[in-house]
């Protein structure tokens, strides 16, 4: 035992100063302002051999701390660089004239106070806060509705269930060019035909808005049928055989037990909505890019259909107004973060009358 | 309980017709791609002109495009899928068990920080992570944007919260008693880890993987602004989106390359439906 443990002690030491030696040359090359490529590889393989001399060092009542430590490295390094540098530098970019490059000068509040005069940016935040309260109703219902049916006693339940979840699968970006494709080139031949709309539904900010919801509903609410299914399936058997028992119609059931008894599975769905249209991003760039005239507040917006996230990618990405853009994600995050603490308030206080 | 024959057809005439709806634009997909332009244009709903030596073609010449390097975007997304599963389930399932297993103020701020940063919305953090990545990049002399490796540290990052939350959850429900037994067999803290716990994790990895896998396949944000619209390397996502832009209404195009985007997650659905549907479900209640 001996002579492995001080066979260990050697290794340990070793890997230890040869991983110090690596990481300090490569910091000397770095800060030196050097270009040689080995210096990038060499940081990592420095950093590797402290890992592995701290694990091969011979103590047994750290050792159960070194462990912890190296467990916890990996994924606590990635997040640090990142979630949280980025996050701690962005709220303070949005405080500059930041150019995505460098900083000039410290602009104060200035960011804040020139986004709420753009009328095109309140106008995303209305059509953001139209968008999620049209989905969180919508959504919502027909994501119940769906799972009724599906919790039926209609033939072939499961291919219906798989049917109704797998626009869920596909990313919004080709998702996106899909209906696009069926607003401009398939639904328009069938309303010609109809009603003599020769328009698509796409050519215009209003009818827009309504196809970019048709789309969402389409691919979201089969998720949320899916957390309703799971939902009901936790409403007791004998509690619905009684109320059959005494008579009660379908619809009685339903307003009065099984929607009362899946009040929590309704906070989670809702709030699930809520982020995830609050959030949306992709299926509004594919479809219309966010285009699309709109008269507001006296002026003519060219931005009819930017909700909040594309506002932000654009301004920052495509108008190159870095601390702008970072202004108004910092107001993006606050108001998510102010829904978060509603959600957890109310989830808390159901869980208490339980 | 049996039920009455007219409810009884009625919702099923009802299911059916949902299911037309939902499935309806893939089956556009799918017939359209096996047109050529003028058909798509002129009868985009009938079958009239499709064939599957078009659709042959069609494919051929979407993943012959040079614009779109079809294989390439492909297996890019594959290798940062795969890679960021496998490494998000192996340091995430470690970074949960030291969180769980160590009731020390530390661990405790770690888990609650990991907690906190879920509501952060990538907007937040997107433009000031490119500056980061570009100048840390510049400054080690590895390069994080554009290229690969950079991708996948992001999606740890990024992926770590929610998977340390979900592997959590689940490891406070395994007795510590087996991790006690295995010490006093001699067991050392990271055996007792990758022989036992690890093992034990399986059907919650299953679940993380599932929605993990989801999001970083689908993903078109982050690897839009670390890679670039026209830098050397694309997922699929920043692909497709770059070769639309590129080729505007070209829908003999456009449509197959559709097709192709999302054939392997509609491939992977039939086999993994079970698996897939229930993952989604866990991953929304907790």
């Amino acid at each position: 035992m001996t002579t492995s443990k001080a066979g260990n002690k050697g290794l340990s030491i070793g890997l230890l100063v040869l991983g110090v030696a690596m990481m300090a040359y490569a910091l000397v090359l770095d800060f030196s302002g050097s270009s040689a490529v080995y210096r990038g590889p060499l940081l990592v393989v420095g950093a590797i051999a402290i890992l592995a001399g701290l694990y091969y060092f011979p103590t047994i009542e750290h050792h159960r701390a070194i462990i912890n430590f190296i467990f916890l490295f990996p994924l606590l390094f990635t997040f640090v660089v990142t979630v949280i540098i980025p996050m701690v530098l962005g709220i303070g970019y949005s405080f500059t004239d930041w150019n995505g490059v460098k900083v000039n000068k410290v602009v104060g509040l200035d960011n804040y106070t020139t986004m709420f005069k753009d009328p095109a940016f309140i106008w995303s935040i209305v059509l953001t806060f139209l968008f999620v309260v049209v989905n969180i109703v919508l959504v919502n219902v027909i994501g119940f509705l769906l799972a009724l049916l599906c919790s039926s006693k209609v033939k072939g339940v499961d291919f219906y269930r798989a049917a109704y979840f797998l626009p869920n699968l596909i990313g919004g970006i080709v998702l996106g060019y899909i209906w696009q494709f069926i607003f401009s080139n398939v639904l328009i031949k069938l309303t010609a035909s109809a009603f003599g709309m020769r328009n698509s539904l796409l050519s215009n900010s209003k009818t827009a808005f309504i196809a970019i919801i048709i789309v969402y509903i389409w691919q979201y609410a089969g998720y949320i049928m899916l957390i309703y299914i799971t939902g009901l399936s936790t409403v007791p058997k004998d509690v619905l055989e009684a109320s059959a028992i005494d008579g009660a119609s379908a619809l009685t059931t339903l307003f009065r037990i099984k929607i009362p008894m899946i009040a929590s599975t309704i906070t989670i769905c809702t709030f699930l909505t809520l982020t995830s249209a609050f959030k949306q991003f992709d299926v509004n760039m594919a479809l219309t890019n966010g285009t699309g005239s709109m008269k507001f507040l006296g002026k003519t917006l060219s931005n009819g259909t930017q909700m909040l996230a594309l506002n932000i990618y654009n301004t920052a990405i495509s108008k190159n107004n870095y601390a702008l853009g970072q202004a108004k994600a910092v107001l993006f995050f606050i108001i998510l973060a102010c829904v978060s603490i509603v959600q957890v308030r109310i989830s808390n206080s159901k869980e208490v009358e339980l | 309980m049996k039920m009455r024959k007219g409810p009884a057809a009625a919702l099923f005439i009802v299911a059916v017709l949902v299911a037309l709806y939902t499935l309806f634009p893939f089956f556009l997909v799918v017939i359209n791609s096996m047109k050529n332009s003028n058909d798509i244009v002129g009868s985009p709903v009938s079958l009239k002109g499709a064939s599957f030596s078009q659709m042959a073609q069609n494919i051929q010449n979407v993943v012959t495009n040079s614009n779109f390097n079809f294989w390439a975007a492909f297996s890019t997304s594959a290798v940062v899928t795969i890679v960021s599963l496998i490494l998000l389930a192996l340091f995430g399932g470690m970074a949960a068990w030291v969180i769980c297993r160590n009731k020390t103020k530390w661990s405790t701020v770690i888990y609650m920080t990991f907690i906190a940063s879920m509501i952060i919305p990538f907007q937040v953090v997107m433009l000031a992570l490119i500056s980061t990545f570009r100048d840390v990049g510049n400054f080690i002399g590895i390069k994080m944007l554009q290229s690969i490796p950079g991708i996948v540290f992001a999606y740890m990052g990024f992926g770590g919260a929610m998977t340390v939350f979900i592997l959590t959850g689940f490891i406070k429900g395994i007795p510590y008693e087996l991790e006690e037994a295995a010490a006093i067999d001699g067991c050392s803290p990271e055996g007792t880890f990758f022989r036992i716990i690890f093992p034990l994790l399986k059907p919650v990895i299953v679940t993380v993987t599932i929605l993990n896998g989801m999001w970083i396949w689908n993903d078109y944000l982050l690897p839009s602004l670390m890679l670039g619209q026209n830098g050397p390397v694309k997922t699929l996502p920043v692909a497709v989106q770059a070769f639309v832009g590129s080729y505007v209404k070209r829908w003999d195009l456009i449509l197959p390359a559709a097709l192709l985007a999302i054939l392997p997650m509609v491939i992977l659905f039939i086999f993994a439906q079970k698996q897939i549907i229930n993952g989604m479900v866990e991953g929304a209640i907790k």
